[in-house]
């Protein structure tokens, strides 16, 4: 048993940050927030030639040939820059869908593409409010066509390519579609988080290509899913701990009744209960990490824990980070709200912990029986 | 990473296995949590216990990571987890055992001369003697520092007057630790000296408490002109506070690393199963799995954190204030799991431990939780723990620090 990553895993990690800290201050966030960007391009080509983006991707495929133990610390600095490219679009879900269920042609044709940034993915899988499910899906996919809905899509304005959850005669499958074809319409969608943008996808007789089984879409994109999950745990993880790091600087440097506010215990309290929630999701997390990287059976029980519980310590430090900031952190111009965004949008992406708590104990229900 | 056993460590697991199946009955597996957390044990408890543990001291199975010229085993920290986790499969007797072997043990190992060690370790590894921990005071509690017991050099000597309380196991024990004040004169910290005492002398009088649960695990001891000799004192004079600090970050890792919720999941997931909601199993509900699914990340993130900090402790340090955070999160659990327990057998709930669905279990976590969270340092002691040492944030303002521990202001109740 050994429960840490590797010494070269955290040197890697280390240049990973060291690059962001260089490259992706929290104003590099702001802009995208403050502008129609829908990403900061110049950060999407370094982490492309630092091969992040093709972490997992084979090396004859165009990618780095790392494993996804390195890709969950990658992620972990992502989360922790709050960084505005479609890292976990394209990465955690478009990447892995071709990895996992791409023929040989289309692994060909699209991993050198996303292990390079030249192509930016994305997963289409909601087309209203409520749970996204199986049944969810109205999206039509027949003769090479592909008509429906899908909304939001996260960073669907800045991909080029989806993979799309749709209706076949078979049942539900997924499909790529080339977002540059014709009957294809987009726009953006006001986002709760600007820094992560939602946008619609319309698809009238859009081309399209089956990825996968068909009628084996739900249970392809369930495994994704799960996949993604222990990745996004890791994202959520790195900015729960920045977003507690500036807490308590703040707390530190700020003086009420003669003395740091971080002396007083009502304060120090809640920051060692941020810390508390952080470190359970930092052990959940790593567990989830080892039964990612291995593919091991414990992975649905494994994913679903490291999500709850991420979700759980990112939403806790980002409404303590603005409760504990006092006056300020109600601010536009302090970046708590940058952090109190991405909480919300990290956890409802992938589906929200309420969603993840029932496919734990269904999960863990079945293995019992 | 790897969650899985190593070749070694497999072999290792496999051997104790062999040895636990062969020397012990296998654990039923429906068994619930209750008996872990009722403290009510059985007839000859003391004597069962006391010959399992010689057993296992036989077979160099007590003690995993203590040294072989004690008794220990003198392996590693890993191997004591996958002995917990083996050991856990077999019916064992009453845990008296554990402040010896969890707290004083450690205590008198990293603090005690050799003389000591010889002295007092390999009869508490072969079970012959049981221990127990006297710090508290019925004034000094989460400021343990604070206390007033006193002991007072006499030739070779040291006289003792006052009173501790909370002490699990004083009326079983042999011999106890305990924390003394020597030196009022100097600031509170400064004046503290650790003893070992033998728990049969004259001079000491044990009366039990009568807890929420009706347990009576703690006692109040009283101490009338006890006689310690100097030779049972640990670490030097004045130094008592830094020896104290040993022990009580071992009692934290003992008490969140245990405390049977393992069981009680296991038996709320059964429980959920049995129990229906508008004509289904309980665990269709979605509020249900809500709570099950809160519960079960807690309960991991605490034994992966563990697990974690394994690497750190195989390299032989001592356990960090992070094993507050084990205590902080597993008793508040406890608590929570009881109440839920009890609400979703909804009107029933009410029923006593006595008469309850699955032995009580939830009704007896309920009524045990409280004691955990405040044993062994408070959830407001473990915060300010959290925050001042691993944190490092700034201390409390503190109005006893350079004083005299006589000049120090006490109240009505002290």
């Amino acid at each position: 048993m050994n429960f840490d990553f590797s010494e070269d895993q955290k040197l890697l990690q280390k240049t990973v940050r060291d690059y962001l800290e260089e490259h992706s201050p929290l104003a590099v966030c702001r802009d995208v927030l403050e502008s129609d960007k829908p990403y900061a391009p110049d950060l999407w080509k370094g982490a492309a030639e630092l091969g992040w983006l093709g972490a997992v991707i084979p090396e004859e495929h165009g990618g780095a040939g790392f494993g996804h133990l390195e890709l969950c610390l990658i992620a972990e600095e992502v989360g922790r820059a709050l960084a505005p490219i479609p890292f976990s679009s394209s990465v955690y879900l478009a990447s892995e869908a071709v990895l996992r269920a791409g023929s040989e042609t289309q692994q060909q044709a699209l991993l050198p593409k996303l292990a390079s940034g030249e192509r930016i993915g994305t997963l289409a899988l909601a087309e209203k409010p409520g749970i996204v499910s199986e049944a969810s899906v109205q999206a039509r996919f027949e003769n090479g066509a592909l008509t429906g809905t899908k909304v939001p899509v996260p960073d669907g304005m800045a991909a080029g390519l989806a993979v799309v959850a749709a209706r076949t005669p078979e049942g539900v499958s997924l499909v790529l579609a080339d977002l540059s074809a014709d009957g294809v319409k987009r726009e953006p969608v006001d986002s709760f988080d600007g820094a992560r943008p939602q946008a619609t996808l319309s698809f009238e007789n859009a081309p399209a290509e089956l990825l996968g089984g068909a009628g084996q879409g739900w249970a392809l994109a369930e495994a994704l899913l799960d996949r993604a999950a222990v990745l996004m745990a890791f994202e959520q993880l790195g900015a729960a701990e920045r977003a507690f790091e500036i807490t308590k600087e703040f707390t530190l440097g700020r003086y009420a009744f003669g003395r740091p506010v971080a002396s007083f215990q009502a304060i120090k309290h809640r920051l060692a209960d941020i810390w508390v929630a952080i470190e359970l999701a930092r052990s959940n997390a790593y567990y989830g990490a080892w039964a990612l990287s291995g593919d091991e059976p414990e992975l649905p029980v494994a994913a679903a824990g490291a999500r709850i519980s991420a979700t759980d310590a990112l939403e806790l430090a980002a409404v303590e980070m603005v409760q504990l900031h006092g006056g300020v952190g109600f601010t536009w111009e302090y970046d708590c709200h940058l952090f109190y965004r991405r909480a919300k949008a990290l956890g409802l992406a992938l589906g929200s912990a309420r969603e993840w708590r029932d496919k734990l104990v269904r999960r863990l229900d079945a293995q019992s029986k | 990473m790897d969650f899985n056993d190593t070749p070694e460590e497999a072999a290792f697991r496999n051997e104790a296995r062999t040895w636990l199946e062969a020397n012990g009955e296998l654990r039923d597996p429906d068994e619930n949590a209750m008996g872990v957390l009722s403290e009510r044990y059985g007839e000859n408890y003391i004597e069962q216990a006391k010959a399992w543990q010689k057993k296992k001291a036989d077979a160099r199975w007590a003690c995993i990571t203590w040294p072989e010229e004690y008794g220990g085993r003198g392996g590693n920290a890993m191997q004591s987890v996958i002995w917990g986790q083996e050991e856990a499969r077999i019916k064992t007797p009453a845990p008296i055992f554990s402040i010896g072997l969890g707290m004083a043990g450690p205590t008198v190992l990293a603090h005690g001369t050799e003389q000591q060690k010889t002295q007092w370790i390999p009869k508490l590894v072969s079970g012959e003697e049981i221990w127990c921990q006297l710090f508290s005071e019925p004034a000094a509690g989460s400021d343990l520092a604070g206390l007033r017991t006193t002991a007072v050099r006499d030739g070779d000597d040291w006289v003792v007057n006052g009173q501790k309380i909370w002490t699990t196991f004083a009326h079983i024990a042999d011999w106890g630790v305990l924390v003394l004040r020597t030196d009022p004169n100097v600031p509170k910290h400064a004046g503290l000296s650790y003893f070992v005492i033998d728990m049969h002398a004259p001079g000491i009088e044990v009366r039990p408490i009568v807890q929420i649960n009706r347990a009576t695990g703690f006692n109040e001891v009283f101490f009338n002109d006890l006689r310690v000799p100097d030779a049972n004192r640990l670490d030097a004079v004045g130094n008592g506070w830094a020896v104290a600090i040993t022990t009580l970050m071992n009692e934290r890792a003992s008490i969140g690393g245990g405390g049977g919720q393992g069981n009680l999941f296991a038996d709320l997931m059964q429980l959920s199963h049995e129990l229906e909601i508008d004509g289904r199993p309980a665990i269709e509900d979605s509020a249900v799995r809500q709570q099950i699914a809160d519960f079960y990340v807690r309960r991991k993130g605490v034994e992966y954190t563990g697990l974690r900090s394994l690497t750190a402790l195989s390299r032989g340090g001592m356990p960090g204030p992070e094993a507050s955070m084990a205590k902080l999160v597993g008793a508040k659990l406890l608590q929570d799991m009881g109440s839920f327990g009890m609400d979703i057998q909804a009107q029933a709930g009410a029923i006593g431990v006595e008469a309850a669905l699955q032995q009580g279990s939830w009704q007896e976590a309920l009524l045990a939780a409280p004691g955990l969270r405040i044993a062994g340092g408070t959830d407001e002691i473990l915060r300010n723990i959290i925050a001042e040492r691993v944190l490092r944030l700034p201390p409390e303002t503190r109005l006893d620090k350079d004083v005299a521990f006589r000049d120090v202001p006490s109240g009505p109740a002290s």
